[in-house]
């Protein structure tokens, strides 16, 4: 019985998982093959980046202050508090800014594109759209797909200098670091290849957080409560992905 | 021309449908009739080729609906009007631009074009003035108008109602039948209209079925329903039209000698 049961989720697990394969397939070939719907594309430019920009600014502000208090004190019990600025900087630029920054458009925007096409889907409005000779993918989910990819990158930027700025507030202004210090020695550590890097994960999870939100609204149960189901399972497995596929490429890039 | 060959659909345990074989010839309306849960979508959804059957085939004007992909399915859809039972309006879109939507993204008409167009199909359903209004801001019945003009207004060649007249009152409904019916005048489409409003609908439809327990129990014209002697269309008929047992027993007389069913 035991063994039935684990050999069903199993095979449930495994569906699943093929499942999302596929959708991500699909998406990117319809991605890559015209026609692309250009005005859905700027609308969802607008929605995932513009709308985003402002939570983005807030949460880099914040994370650029606190690590520049935190590294102060930390760096001072070793007497290089001389290296806040690259330290700041570069915990912004590999990490903390792309991954705070996918995480903030997957809660903002990603579940708002789990309930639309969830609300879609039960309200046969996803039905409707292929009645009238239209691909759904290309016309709900591409647009989304590529405005992820084009938008995360722009935002992390945005969080990236904002939180630089932030670290150099606390360690400048408050805690009285030279302000050549905080920005020369920012200038001799860090690299393009370490901004690069950078990039590449925000454009990764860019594609991502649509990909998975895209997913679970198109394959939502039933009812107001299979979309509220589908928005929670969309945000914690698009987290965990971001997370975890932060760590792979980390150990594969650096 | 639609064409149901031995159709099966189950939905984890439950058999829906059991081998469903019909037939609708060009330019005909036939009305699917059976009690709530019998199917009736399940039918129309396979021939709009939303559903895929586990086993039969749909044919629409020859093509069999699963073996079409990508553009050929595309193209056929878009001679396809489907009336849906919610309306399946898009909810950020005005009552214009929904019903301009399929225009602007399937055809090369100008705005003017698309424009005239789509106030001349607003107004046949009786909804001039509410063009600016969203769906969350109108009523059942304006929805379900807004949703028959949004079907109607590329001329399809066939026309899938899924109770277009459900939820709404006699006078509306009663609208919306008439439109139908003209607009069949007009286009000639072929059609499937599922309802339960016998009385109006067997006014408009050319041949009626019945599906009970998934399958066809009957198919004729209205007129041959009225008639039928078997007990279960008799029950669903007599019900659906309120008629008094005791019409249905003088219809009997009537028919008798004639050697009709």
């Amino acid at each position: 019985m035991f063994i039935r049961k684990l050999g069903a989720l199993s095979v449930t697990g495994l569906r699943r998982t093929g499942r999302l394969g596929l959708f991500f397939v699909t998406t990117f070939f319809f991605a890559v093959t015209p026609p692309l719907k250009f005005s859905q594309l700027l609308k969802q430019i607008q929605f995932i980046g513009f709308q985003s920009a402002l939570v983005i600014f807030l949460t880099g502000a914040f994370t650029g202050m606190v690590l520049g208090l935190q590294g102060f004190y930390t760096l001072n019990r070793f007497g290089s508090a001389a290296l806040l600025g690259p330290m700041v900087a570069l915990s912004l630029i590999k990490e903390l800014g792309p991954v705070l920054s996918a995480l903030m458009v997957t809660g903002r925007a990603g579940s708002a594109m789990t309930a639309e096409i969830g609300i879609m889907r039960i309200t046969e409005q996803i039905d409707a759209i292929k009645l009238m000779g239209l691909n759904p993918f290309r016309y709900l989910v591409v647009p989304k797909f590529l405005a992820g990819i084009f938008a995360l990158p722009l935002l992390t930027a945005i969080f990236n200098v904002v939180g630089i700025f932030g670290g150099y507030v606390i360690g400048v202004k408050l805690l009285g670091i030279g302000e050549g210090t905080y920005f020369g020695e920012m200038s001799n550590h860090v690299t393009v290849q370490d901004i690069v890097q950078g990039i590449y994960k925000s454009l990764s999870f860019g594609a991502l957080i649509p990909w998975v939100c895209c997913y679970k609204g198109y394959y939502v149960g039933y009812g107001a409560e299979g979309v509220s189901k589908a928005t929670t399972q969309a945000v914690v497995l698009s987290s965990v992905l971001i997370l975890f596929w932060d760590y792979i490429l980390t150990s594969a890039l650096f | 021309m639609i064409q149901m060959e031995n159709l099966h659909k189950s939905f984890q345990d439950l058999e829906v449908l059991k081998g469903v074989s019909l037939q609708v010839e060009k330019g005909e309306i036939l009305a699917l009739i059976g009690g709530s849960g019998h199917g009736k979508t399940v039918i129309l959804k396979h021939v709009a080729g939303l559903m895929k059957p586990d086993r039969g085939r749909v044919y629409v004007n020859g093509k069999d609906v699963y073996k079409l992909r990508g553009d050929e399915l595309e193209q056929l859809r878009s001679h396809l009007g489907f009336l849906f039972q919610s309306g399946a309006l898009f909810s950020s879109l005005n009552v214009f631009d929904n019903v301009a939507f399929p225009l602007r993204e399937k055809t090369r008409l100008g705005e003017r074009e698309i424009r005239e167009k789509v106030i001349n199909v607003l107004e046949q359903v009786g909804l001039s003035g509410a063009e600016d209004k969203y769906p969350a801001q109108i009523s059942g019945g304006m929805i379900k108008r807004t949703a028959l003009a949004r079907s109607l207004v590329r001329n399809p060649e066939i026309m899938l109602f899924d109770e277009p007249t459900t939820g709404l009152d006699p006078v509306i409904a009663h609208i919306i039948l008439d439109l139908i019916k003209s607009v069949h005048k007009d286009l000639g489409f072929t059609g499937i209209i599922v309802s339960h409003e016998l009385s109006r609908v067997f006014q408009i439809v050319q041949k009626v079925a019945m599906l009970h327990e998934g399958l066809i129990l009957f198919v004729g014209t209205p007129e041959e329903i009225m008639v039928s002697r078997d007990p279960v269309v008799r029950q669903f008929v007599t019900e659906a039209l309120r008629i008094p047992s005791s019409a249905m027993r003088s219809f009997d007389r009537e028919e008798k000698p004639r050697g009709k069913e």
